[in-house]
């Protein structure tokens, strides 16, 4: 068995009083796709950013690919990438500038090539030379997995991958994470209020609430666990805690 | 995972790890000459200040010519003071301004989960500031001329030497700038355009520094500009290129350069514990 892509050990993140991830642990194997999920203020962006190593953790570890992200964080950083529509690219740059800037960062080879590639797997080839800014926001998010997408990376972390985009570029977006994790065994960790994307294209859920993981397996099994018809329920029961937890599992109240 | 490594550059991973990447460095230089390229409000900005100021003090100098024998003993000197000075408040504001616009375009999550290194960006913005600064007062230089008769390029290879000293000088202060932006937020973006002038009376870019009262004569010999502009002075009214000025000016900016990339380095790890490269630009 392969040792996992992703290990987190008491990862616990406070700002003077505030707690806002607490002793989290988990770790992810390679080739799946696990969602990331909770109500807002659950920890979510600053679980991701400790995995990125953009936040510091106040105690605890990330591991990625074996690699203490504290110390070593330069050595995996390559293997990696990132998307988030809360996190903007140059607006003042064309499609195909930020996409070359972003390959030579990455070191990637043929970046031409690897550029049209991209663009015309997410539909963005008519775009290229139109600036970033001018974009809409759905176009704007296509972009940025576009970048996020450059280096194939190993490990790809995905802040609302399909927000802004009509259900038409979602389903594409969907269907080009799933057939990009079969293809390279690649292994995707993403944060979603999209629900039924959750249960269409995720093999694992990690469900955080006030800082702590509260509970995790598959869609299905978490369905079947809280005995609701789709993980948009799960989802309501554990943010509106409905439902508390016991050794035996969620307990309705 | 071979198809993944066959995208990437080999070695780019560990092996070059260590130093610095030219690639990465070349990237974000390629970045922030593409914005230059697309904006040319920005272009005209560079050399806007300089020319004003040039074609300004090159008239205060024709008159005080005429009716001031130190002037008159070194027609030009106010002039390429000006245009000295402005080398350090372009290679400031190369520095600042352009690090600015990452914050602007809330991009430095994106640059700081790729490899860039915050050496690498320091470096970029470095060389950026050179190629802005150059621009900027080169314009000016040249437009003096035939406006004014009067060549800043005639000091000869002692230029190169003022200029680099300036151009570091404003280097040390841009990173420090940058380095409180990056800590306190875009409230204190107005520093960049306003910390220049508070060291600007103690450089004596248009009189010697034993005019200033002795305190600030003793504040003033730690600015490398001060060096400066007396060894300006020194060319323009004895002919005369004082190494011991330039040289303390060299010692100075190395201690300076080094202490502000420190001062930035040492932001960015605080910025990492607080969040900051996350939020910054909001």
């Amino acid at each position: 068995m392969s040792s996992p892509i992703v290990t987190v050990k008491g990862l616990t993140k406070t700002y003077g009083d505030a707690v806002a991830v607490s002793d989290l642990s988990f770790s992810i194997d390679s080739g799946t796709i696990t969602a990331l999920l909770g109500g807002n203020g659950a920890g979510k962006t600053t679980t991701l950013s400790m995995l990125l190593g953009l936040l510091l953790p106040t105690s605890g570890s990330v591991h990625l690919f074996g690699t203490n992200m504290a110390s070593d964080r330069f050595k995996v950083l390559p293997r990696i990438n990132f998307s988030s529509p809360y996190v903007d690219l140059p607006q003042r740059l064309t499609v195909s500038e930020n996409l070359r800037v972003y390959a030579r960062l990455y070191g990637v080879k043929n970046i031409e090539e690897r550029i049209d590639e991209m663009l015309q797997a997410l539909d963005l080839t008519a775009m290229r030379k139109r600036r970033y800014g001018t974009l809409s926001a759905g176009q704007k998010t296509r972009v940025a997995i576009a970048k996020a997408m450059l280096n194939e990376p190993e490990l790809l972390l995905l802040d609302e991958p399909t927000a802004s985009l009509d259900p038409d570029s979602a389903d594409r977006i969907r269907n080009y994470l799933t057939d990009y994790k079969i293809r390279t065994q690649a292994t995707i960790l993403l944060a979603s209020h999209n629900m039924a994307e959750v249960e269409k294209i995720c093999d694992d859920v990690i469900m955080l609430h006030r800082g702590g993981i509260v509970v995790r397996g598959t869609p299905a099994e978490l369905i079947a666990e809280f005995r609701r018809e789709s993980m948009e329920e799960v989802f309501i029961d554990i943010t509106r805690e409905t439902i508390r937890f016991s050794e035996e599992g969620p307990i309705e109240f | 995972m071979s198809s993944n490594q066959d995208i990437r550059e080999m070695g780019n991973t560990s092996s070059r790890s260590l130093g610095l990447s030219g690639q990465r460095i070349y990237a974000m230089c390629l970045r922030y000459l593409y914005l230059l390229r697309g904006s040319w409000p920005r272009i005209i900005e560079l050399a806007y200040w300089p020319t004003v100021q040039m074609i300004l003090w090159g008239l205060i100098s024709q008159f005080f010519a005429e009716n001031s024998s130190w002037l008159a003993q070194a027609a030009g000197v106010l002039i390429g003071a000006v245009m000295l000075w402005d080398v350090v408040f372009r290679g400031q504001l190369g520095v600042s301004l352009v690090f600015f616009e990452e914050l602007h375009a809330r991009n430095l999550a994106h640059l700081f989960v790729s490899p860039l290194r915050p050496t690498e960006l320091i470096t970029s913005l470095l060389l950026i500031s050179f190629v802005r600064t150059i621009i900027g007062v080169g314009v000016a230089a040249l437009l003096a001329i035939p406006m004014y008769h009067y060549s800043i390029f005639d000091l000869g290879w002692p230029l190169i030497a003022f200029f680099m000293n300036l151009l570091v000088m404003g280097w040390a202060m841009g990173l420090v700038v940058s380095a409180l932006v990056l800590r306190f937020g875009m409230g204190a973006e107005s520093l960049a355009w306003v910390v220049v002038f508070a060291i600007a009376p103690l450089s004596g870019i248009f009189y010697p520094i034993e005019i200033l009262p002795q305190w600030a004569q003793s504040l003033a010999w730690f600015l490398p500009a001060s060096h400066v502009f007396e060894g300006l002075r020194g060319i323009m009214f004895d002919h005369h290129f004082s190494f011991e000025l330039f040289y303390t000016a060299t010692l100075l900016n190395v201690v300076y350069l080094l202490g502000s990339i420190g001062v930035f380095l040492y932001v960015f790890s605080i910025a990492r514990k607080h969040g900051l490269l996350m939020r910054i630009g909001e």
